[in-house]
């Protein structure tokens, strides 16, 4: 396997997309050369520092840090063209002119260093064309990265070689946007549109007809169209007013001038009157002044507003309940068979799309894998297109299009009554166009527990946490409940894996595969027990959570943390209490307790604190560690990224980070058996804290902030229960406090709290509304 | 007894904390680089200096060790140069022009350097270890935030969200104009390349002031355009025995009418200045209006108007080239400026008798009054 050898970047085109992937590579922590034409000649470089100055303010942020931004060096293609002769790799997102494009790549052709990778991020230029002209060894090093809006969060890179391109410099630009960009890589054909955009316009397309020709609703159709279907909740329309209105068209002049004639898009590709009228009027969703929804804000209100498709008339948002039972909760047969609206709509959608899906392989890639993960990764849906299939059945869905007189793919005849995915052996296949099942092969360190499931059964489950062997000598620890939250349950287990782990195994990983690592807590269960007065339960849930942590903490061998997503409340805890963290660098971390109206009860307090004073840029002394935190948790700030919550000292500086969500277990795993040779447990803090004092000047900053109007009263009780732990109580500078100290602190403060009717509100409101109560 | 005179004033440009031109100057360099000058302008042989006097209102950190006398070794000033830090907050350094006339009276030196310096980019208002006595800060304002007592004072006086903006204003048009005029480039120290004050906000608007914010109590009437902003900066002033002047002809400034020091209740303490300048006009045998020129710190605006109508002070007397709310407020090193400044404008203006006076927290007022050179 080569080895990423990309040190420094070049690319070109400063708009959404160029900007977006020089900040993804920026993230890497590659230097990066952005450059775009120049537009003011007493400004040369205005289009690129303009674009990483815009970038800095967008939310969600392109970048992960502040650190990172700086690695992008801005510059113009009249005077920096020749700094590409120190990058190993240059990114063309220029705009999608065919001549533009290959202007550029004859600069490009006189100043790079021989080997040195050009891509284009077109995505609907063929890649014959946009070489015709270059030499021999252009065409070797040339190949096209397509992104996906925004870079940095979307997870899909199709990337197309031509005949002409090196195998190597392939390798190494596919390594690099791999492992170090954390794009999952498709490999497409030299065919229009790719694969992802390509069924994503027909499908778009096929969708806004239906519900245009069938009477069906905006509403309607994004709640048929939505979360039924696995796809997310903007559904259709919403969809539309998020990519722009706008882009429509262009993405249909763009595949119908490309495709074949007698392409199935062809002729489902139709200009509604409305989305004309809509862009002409700036309706261009919401970059503009709405789409098919906008908010009205006259009179001062803000209503959500949603057209019609007869009339072109806004009007107030209904909500659509149209899908129950089984269609709803995404069985897909039970869906398209719905009677009246619903299964007419459905299928209207699902039948052409998936037909499509199956037609375009292997024309835009080689296997159903590829169309599945396109699909997956580039529009977040939650299954492919084959995937869904076989959820329906091939032989049914085949049925359905022969009575309908649909033309039948190729594949689908192939696979005939089987389905496109099987497990054999404990592994996971793919029907080939050789009629044959393949293994799903996973590219080298990508470990997936997904896969380890398949093949052995948990060692060790309760109701909430299941303990996995990955190999090794290593074991995961699953969190299993619901949105993975955190209960007795899971510290049970935590408690029975430690001697297992120490008889048997080297070390434990922390880990899982759903949405999020966890949302801590399950204050569902708390509230029940709030409700019913069960103090010592709550007590009891407190101190076996402290209990469990520490005893990962000191457990005889290594415990590595590997989030991702969500880490909050004890979903962070668990990070601070593990000896060293593997995250995903999408990984969104705090400790949000006050936002519930309590504190951190799992010992993120003494951590947190243990954390900051061993910080070298902090002062000495007992208060400037203990503010730090009171300011980081008492406000329950959350990381916006694994760089962040090094920044804000959720992670260490030492803990690691891995871009490609998919290798993370491996990576941690990796972290633990390094770890293990030689471990030792931490030593246990011991505190010097302010006391009283300390308390008494955090008080006065609180008292400020509800001046401010930036508290409210339940603030100032929550804060003040979190300050009297983060001082030491009632210590006095001169005394130690020990960890224990900490831990009854944290759950003397939490136990105040919990039977405070403010803070049990809080909780309340939190389960009902998913939203922050501010009393 | 001698009688103490100011022959020197200088300072450092003033910018503002954290995202000015100075965030990245140690205080310590900083100072040593305003005495350094201050030495140089008014060709004092270095020699004859007793003492440095420092005022600094959170002396650790970089402004820590007593950093009067590692000013002295940073500006390469002999040995026998002493250092002395002091702090009264806001009032530090012009409680080192007070320390100094008292040592001249009773002998005890002739040449004194009276600086004061903070760099609140570096060191934070409260220090990095606040640690309030826990019972006084339960029976006393003594830690109360100031911009709670500037709160307090628009309250107990009345005073309007459009009277203070009004005066931010006024002061902002004053420091623009002695900018353009080029006012402060006598007095102006440079350091590392920057010869001019960051902190002045010249073409600040009365509706740009309006648009502004509560800064501290969401009801309240107190912004960010009408309170001083965090700054760093350092001044000093130089002050010998008249016999010293004379003896090596110093060109005289000013000289040390008489000083005062009154403390008040810390939640309102920004009306200090009130009781200390009738002590120290008592003292000087003077009545408020026998005053031609006035600097009265401009902690905020609301307290510095209640001054202004409590002691009767002429509109036309006070801040000439504006004051803290446009220049800045390096704690330690504002009594240094505006004692010096009050001083230069002695004479620049050819005016007899100056009041300098200034507002501290912890509810204190400091008032020096200076008297023309005959």
């Amino acid at each position: 396997m080569s080895e990423p050898q990309i040190k420094k970047v070049c690319v070109i085109g400063a708009g959404t997309m160029g900007a977006g992937i020089a900040a993804q590579i920026a993230n890497a922590g590659v230097p990066v050369l952005l450059l775009d034409i120049v537009r003011d000649p007493a400004d040369r470089n205005a289009l690129a520092a303009g674009a990483v100055a815009k970038m800095l303010k967008t939310e969600p942020a392109p970048f992960m840090s502040a650190r990172a931004a700086k690695l992008v060096e801005v510059g113009n293609i009249e005077d920096d063209l020749a700094k590409v002769a120190a990058c190993d790799w240059v990114v063309e997102a220029i705009i999608e002119r065919l001549d533009l494009k290959q202007d550029l790549y004859a600069r490009l052709e006189a100043v790079r260093k021989p080997g040195t990778a050009v891509s284009s991020n077109t995505s609907t230029i063929p890649l014959a064309q946009l070489t015709d002209g270059r030499s021999p060894a252009f065409k070797q090093d040339f190949l096209i990265t397509h992104f996906f809006n925004p870079p940095r969060y979307m997870r899909l890179i199709e990337i197309v070689s031509g005949p002409d391109s090196d195998a190597a410099t392939v390798a190494r630009v596919r390594a690099f946007v791999d492992r170090q960009l954390g794009k999952s890589v498709v490999d497409a054909e030299d065919s229009p549109g790719f694969i992802a955009n390509r069924i994503g316009t027909f499908w778009l397309q096929a969708a806004i007809n239906a519900a245009f020709d069938q009477g069906v609703s905006v509403e309607e159709a994004d709640e048929i169209g939505g979360k039924p279907m696995g796809v997310p909740s903007t559904g259709i329309f919403g969809l539309v007013d998020l990519v722009g209105v706008d882009l429509m068209p262009h993405l249909q002049s763009s595949l119908t001038s490309t495709l074949p004639k007698d392409d199935p898009y062809q002729a489902i590709a139709r200009s509604e009157p409305l989305l004309e009228k809509l862009i002409a009027d700036g309706y261009t969703g919401r970059k503009g002044k709405g789409g098919f929804y906008r908010i009205n804000r006259e009179n001062g209100g803000k209503v959500k507003e949603v057209i019609d498709l007869a009339t072109g008339d806004f009007s107030p948002v209904k909500g659509s309940r149209l899908v129950s039972g089984a269609a709803a909760k995404g069985n897909l047969g039970a869906l398209i068979a719905e009677p009246g609206k619903v299964g007419a709509y459905a299928w209207a959608v699902l039948g052409p799309t998936l037909a499509y899906a199956a037609m375009i392989v292997p024309e835009a890639t080689a296997t159903v894998l590829g169309v599945d993960d396109a699909m997956k990764l580039g529009y977040n849906w939650k299954a492919g297109p084959f995937e869904m299939i076989d959820a329906i059945g091939a032989a049914n869905l085949r049925a359905r299009m022969e009575a309908e007189g649909m033309a039948v793919p190729p594949i689908l005849q192939l696979v005939g009554d089987k389905t496109f995915y099987r497990i054999e052996g404990g592994k996971r296949q793919f029907f080939g166009l050789d009629g044959e099942y393949h293994d799903v092969v996973r590219a080298d360190g990508v470990l997936l527990l997904e896969d380890i499931k398949l093949a052995s059964e948990p060692v060790m489950k309760n109701g909430s946490a299941a303990l996995w062997d990955v190999g090794e000598g290593i074991l995961a620890l699953e969190f299993t409940g619901k949105m993975n939250a955190l209960d007795g349950e899971v510290m049970k287990l935590i408690t029975k894996a430690i001697p297992l782990v120490q008889e048997k195994y080297k070390g434990l990983v922390i880990y899982n595969e759903g949405a999020n690592f966890s949302a801590g807590a399950n204050l569902g269960l708390a509230l029940f027990a709030l409700n019913i007065a069960a103090w010592s339960e709550i007590e009891k849930l407190v101190r076996g959570g402290q209990d469990a942590y520490k005893a990962l903490k000191y457990a005889p061998f290594p415990v590595v943390s590997a989030p991702f997503g969500l880490a909050l409340g004890g979903g962070c805890e668990i990070c601070l209490a593990s000896d060293a963290v593997q995250a995903h660098a999408e990984t969104y971390v705090g400790l949000v307790e006050c936002g519930v109206g309590i504190i951190p009860g799992w010992g993120g307090c003494s951590e947190m604190i243990d954390r900051w004073r061993s910080n070298p840029a902090m002062p000495k002394g007992p208060m400037p560690a203990v503010s730090k935190v009171f300011e980081i948790v008492s406000t329950a700030t959350v990381a916006k990224s694994a760089a962040n919550a090094q920044e804000l000292g959720f992670f260490r500086a030492t803990d690691r980070v891995t871009m490609n969500r998919d290798r993370l277990l491996f990576d941690a795993r990796a972290r633990a058996l390094e770890m293990a040779d030689g471990y030792t447990p931490p030593e246990k803090p011991e505190f010097r804290l302010p006391g009283a004092s300390g308390y008494a000047a955090l008080q006065l900053a609180v008292d400020s902030f509800r001046k401010q109007g930036k508290a409210t009263a339940h603030d100032v009780v929550v804060a003040g229960e979190l300050a009297r732990v983060l001082t030491g109580g009632d210590a006095d500078l001169t005394d130690i406090v020990t960890e224990a100290d900490m831990l009854r602190l944290e759950r003397e403060g939490f136990m105040r709290l919990v039977r405070n009717p403010a803070s049990q509100d809080r909780v309340e409101h939190m389960l009902e509304t998913g939203k922050p109560l501010r009393n | 007894m001698s009688e103490a005179v100011i022959v020197g004033f200088a300072r450092s440009p003033f910018h503002p904390a954290m995202r000015g031109a100075l965030a990245k100057a140690r205080p310590d360099d900083l100072a040593a680089s305003t005495i350094r000058g201050l030495i140089e302008r008014t060709g004092v042989d270095a020699a004859d200096i007793e003492d440095i006097v420092m005022g600094c209102a959170f002396p650790e950190g970089e402004q820590g060790f007593n950093i009067a006398r590692l000013t002295g070794l940073l500006a390469d000033l002999p040995l026998s140069v002493g250092g002395i830090t002091m702090n009264r907050f806001c009032g530090s350094s012009m409680s080192a022009v007070h320390y100094a006339a008292g040592q001249i009276a009773i002998g005890a030196g002739e040449v004194f350097i009276c600086a004061g310096v903070e760099a609140m980019s570096r060191v934070p208002m409260t220090g990095f270890n606040p640690m309030p006595n826990p019972a006084l800060a339960a029976k006393s304002a003594a830690y109360l935030g100031m911009g709670d007592t500037a709160e307090n004072v628009a309250k107990k006086y009345s005073l309007s969200r459009e009277a203070q903006d009004a005066f931010a204003l006024a002061s902002q048009h004053k420091a623009g104009a002695a900018v353009a005029a080029g006012k402060f480039t006598d007095e102006i120290v440079p350091y590392g390349g920057v010869a001019t004050d960051g902190t002045p906000r010249p073409d600040t608007t009365a509706e740009g002031l309006a648009g502004l914010k509560p800064a501290f109590d969401q009801a309240g009437s107190v912004t960010a355009g009408t309170a001083s902003p965090l700054t760093d900066g350092a001044a000093a002033v130089l002050v010998t025995s008249a016999e010293y002047a004379k003896a090596h002809k110093l060109p005289v400034l000013a000289k040390v009418k008489a000083v005062a020091i009154s403390g008040c209740a810390p939640e309102i303490m920004g009306i200090g200045p009130v009781e200390a300048t009738r002590k120290a006009l008592a003292r000087a045998g003077l009545t408020i209006d026998q005053i031609d020129i006035v600097e009265l710190n401009e902690a905020f605006a609301s307290q510095a108007l209640a001054c202004i109508a409590d002691l009767g002070i002429a509109a036309e007397k006070i801040n000439l080239d504006g004051g803290a709310i446009a220049i800045g407020h390096p704690l330690g090193a504002t009594g240094a400026r505006i004692v010096g400044k009050a001083a230069s404008l002695l004479k620049r203006e050819g005016k007899r008798y100056a009041l300098a006076t200034q507002c501290i927290g912890g509810g204190q007022g400091i008032a020096t009054i200076l008297e023309a050179a005959e």
